[in-house]
């Protein structure tokens, strides 16, 4: 497929625990600190709650990043989630990484309620990671692409 | 198949002015499932939930998308909406369209199709919504204030009258906290102790509060309504039952080198020490670094002059397990480390001193008796320069970014203080800003400027430096004359600013509270719950949650007290239905699940399953609804898909990531 002619708009989805930066995003937004629109979060409790099967699913189906974010360490409102969010996306980005899809493309933050500005800051830079790579070809050309 | 109602709001513009609200009800009509879409100005008002109750009964909806502001912000509403029109209240959800969307984005094109990708997720979710019951947990009625300083001291008593039991926790060997450091108060100049210790020996009289001072919260495991604390009573190697507080040991005790906490170090006190004369309890407490018993093993001295037999050296810690209902933080503040400002010489001159120490020797009972004098050579200063700000309003990392909200007031205080007791004294103020909003506050102020004299120069000091002659040379700048200046000044005063007590850290994460950068408890909301942090059940009470003056924290600490007691006058809480749940045909037994559980919520049983047939008995994960929070950690480390949690199941996540990708 030739994006040559068109902008690449990057699909993002962002994962966010409930208690700190789901409202970290809440709190970007009533400060208007802007990050781009491709970038759509999707509210789970913890960042425990963030099966791989998730981000698989999101890389079939087309998304071209994924971020996860939970409270920082220490933090979580369930006390141990993202421990565990931690270790398994440390094994899951490998993995992907290993079947072709750049470990730039999948990110873990720790963002806090009060951090509205690392939220967008954060965001700003991996839509702008997700652009230098350009659009996430591989799986979606083998994979379902409908 | 669901029978869904999209309810867009345009929240006056908040939303309008860059979502295309009638785009986003035109695309949201298509998707599946979906029956009916409106538009309304203020979904949330009443107005606008009758409109939902109204497509609830009209078109027999069966589950409700809200395309509005956060979740965090009115789910609570849209849900009750539901519920009163007769639909489970778990059949709402909420696309988040001002937050993560018209208030970060300019290009209304982009945001309205940002909007109609987040309205489709929540369609997709809510088609396999399915209607979730609340359980019920009983309410302990008991709360725990951990801090006994005027906060503490103060909601203490609020949640007592009430007829509630309280325990308050405080670290240190009395209960009083800073305020009882304190000389005077503004903007009245009352006695702080005069003030205070009515209320301290009130709440030690109160036979519903327990205290227990030298304690500290060692572990917070449960939630709302039903915590189990253990609280750490540290070993006072005196036994508070036969102590009768008569203070011999302290004036026997042979380790008088210990610098004295209560005076800032500023003096000494005994191995075997109350802080302070009105220290409730009045119950001494041998600090074992000091104590040369402890130390050497010999002397013993305190235990041969205490004729109650009240020493006890070989006390031990002890643990006091308790339950309560509600938690109340109150654990204040101190001031920030100098160690990075060395251009104010405070580590080089003792004249330069913080005005917390300031305070001390004000006071009558403080280290010169109340007699303003230099700490390097006893002599009456004659010139005072006090600095604002020091670091406060930072803007690098070397001090707070925020405003640290009672120097201005203090420092005019102390100003007006001693040029009512020492006229011959002048007293400069270096300011950036005096900040003076509060009743009385700035009466108070001008009074230090046009009846004391007090000269104030808006600038910031540069540099302060020890002269030979034993002076301090105060440079700074004169932002309004635009002129350098260089004075000479016997002492100066640094109006350092206050953090968050250190405890805190521990103690948010024992509690699983929110804290910010600048570790102040995060509250629910800004403006609408501002002593209430997120976590259900836990208050906020004075400086933990932000600066705050003495009538502050006083309000905060009763509007703390009410939301505690609002909590524990219910007999029963509803409890969150979203719980994970085991497909007991799925579930092998392996306790994968029970091990990464964090609230043993998690238990097997031997059950008879029918497995397509097949009956058989079954190791199988049951779930307590009651223990579980609904984190869903369960869900990812089951190997074999059989847990998952409703609200947030496997299906409804997947659905919005296809939703968003599509």
């Amino acid at each position: 497929m030739s994006i040559e002619n068109k902008e690449f708009r990057p699909k993002i989805v962002a994962f966010c625990c409930n208690w700190c930066s789901y409202a970290g995003a809440d709190l970007a937004g009533s400060s208007r600190l802007a990050y781009p629109a491709d970038v759509k979060i999707i509210r789970v409790p913890c960042s425990c709650r963030v099966n791989p099967m998730f981000i698989l699913r999101a890389f079939q189906k087309g998304a071209d990043g994924v971020i996860i974010c939970g409270c920082h360490p220490g933090d979580c409102h369930y006390s141990t989630g993202n421990y565990y969010a931690r270790r398994r996306m440390t094994l899951l980005f490998s993995m992907l990484d290993y079947i072709g899809i750049e470990n730039g493309r999948t990110r873990v933050e720790w963002v806090s309620a009060a951090e509205g500005v690392k939220f967008s800051t954060t965001m700003n830079e991996f839509v702008e990671k997700i652009h230098s790579l350009g659009e996430n070809v591989r799986l979606e050309d083998l994979r379902c692409k409908n | 198949m669901q029978r869904i109602g999209v309810f867009v709001c345009h929240c006056g513009s908040n939303i309008a002015a860059t979502v295309d609200v009638k785009k986003v009800v035109e695309m949201a009509a298509l998707e599946p499932g979906v029956v009916h879409a409106e538009d309304y100005q203020y979904m949330c008002s009443e107005a606008g939930q009758a409109k939902i109750a109204e497509a609830i009964h009209e078109k027999k909806l069966t589950g409700i998308v809200v395309c509005s502001c956060s979740p965090r912000m009115h789910e609570a509403t849209f849900r009750k909406a539901a519920e009163r029109a007769g639909i489970n209240p778990y059949m709402v959800e909420i696309a988040n369209i001002r937050e993560h969307c018209s208030w970060i984005h300019k290009d209304m094109e982009e945001a309205t199709k940002k909007a109609v990708i987040l309205a489709r997720a929540a369609i997709a979710k809510v088609n396999l919504n399915t209607p979730l019951q609340a359980g019920e947990s009983l309410v302990t009625k008991r709360a725990l204030v951990i801090g006994g300083g005027i906060a503490g001291i103060q909601t203490a008593l609020d949640i007592a009258d009430a007829g509630y039991e309280v325990d308050i926790v405080e670290k240190t060997p009395s209960i009083g906290g800073r305020m009882s450091q304190l000389d005077k108060t503004f903007p009245t100049l009352d006695c702080s102790a005069c003030i205070l210790t009515p209320k301290m020996v009130d709440a030690a009289a109160h036979e519903k509060i327990t205290i227990y001072t030298y304690s500290e919260v060692d572990k917070v495991t449960g939630f709302v309504g039903d915590f189990t604390v253990d609280i750490r009573k540290k070993a006072r190697s005196v036994d508070a039952t036969k102590c009768t507080g008569c203070g011999v040991c302290q004036e026997k005790c042979p380790s008088k080198k210990s610098l004295s906490e209560f005076n800032r170090g500023l003096n000494t006190r005994s191995a075997i020490y109350t802080p302070f004369a009105q220290a409730i309890p009045n119950v001494p407490v041998i600090d074992r670094d000091a104590c040369l018993k402890f130390k050497t093993g010999k002397c013993g001295l305190c235990e041969k002059v205490c004729q109650a037999g009240a020493i006890d050296y070989t006390q031990q810690d002890e643990i006091v397990t308790q339950k309560y209902g509600a938690i109340v933080v109150a654990t204040g503040f101190d001031t920030i480390k100098l160690d990075k400002y060395d251009e104010y010489a405070y580590n080089q001159s003792k004249d330069v001193i913080t005005s917390l120490e300031l305070e001390r020797i004000m006071n009558a009972a403080g280290p010169t008796k109340g007699h303003l004098e230099r700490l390097s050579d006893g002599k009456a200063p004659k010139e005072m320069v006090f600095i604002q700000c020091v670091g406060s309003r930072c803007s690098d990392d070397r001090g707070k970014s925020y405003c640290s909200k009672i120097c201005c007031m203090y420092t005019a205080k102390h100003a007006m203080l001693i040029r009512d007791k020492y006229p011959d004294v002048n007293v400069t103020v270096f300011y950036i800003d005096v900040r003076t909003p509060g009743k009385n506050f700035d009466e108070f102020y001008r009074r230090a400027v046009e009846e004391y004299g007090v000269n104030y120069i808006k600038g910031q000091v540069g540099k302060v430096a020890p002269l030979a002659n034993g002076k301090l040379l105060v440079q700074a700048s004169d932002l309004i004359d635009n002129k350098q200046i260089k004075k000479e000044a016997d002492m100066v005063v640094l109006a350092t600013a206050i953090e968050p007590d250190p405890s805190v850290r521990k103690i948010a994460t024992m509690l699983t509270a929110s804290i910010d950068t600048n570790n102040f408890l995060t509250e629910a909301h800004p403006k609408l719950r501002p002593v209430e942090s997120p976590t259900a059940g836990v208050f906020l009470s004075g400086v933990c949650q932000g600066p705050k003056d003495i009538p502050e924290t006083v309000a905060q600490a009763g509007a703390a007290a009410v939301k505690a007691i609002g909590l524990l006058a219910k007999d029963k809480l509803m409890t969150n239905p979203c719980t994970a749940k085991a497909d007991e045909l799925l579930c092998n037994g392996c306790s994968t699940c029970a091990n990464v559980c964090p609230y043993g919520a998690i238990t097997y049983e031997v059950k008879l399953i029918n497995d397509h047939g097949i009956r058989e008995e079954r190791r199988v994960a049951t779930v307590n609804n009651a223990l579980c929070q609904g984190c869903g950690a369960c869900t990812v480390a089951c190997p074999s898909g059989a847990m998952d949690l409703q609200g947030f199941s496997n299906r409804q996540i997947l659905a919005e990531v296809d939703a968003i990708c599509r």
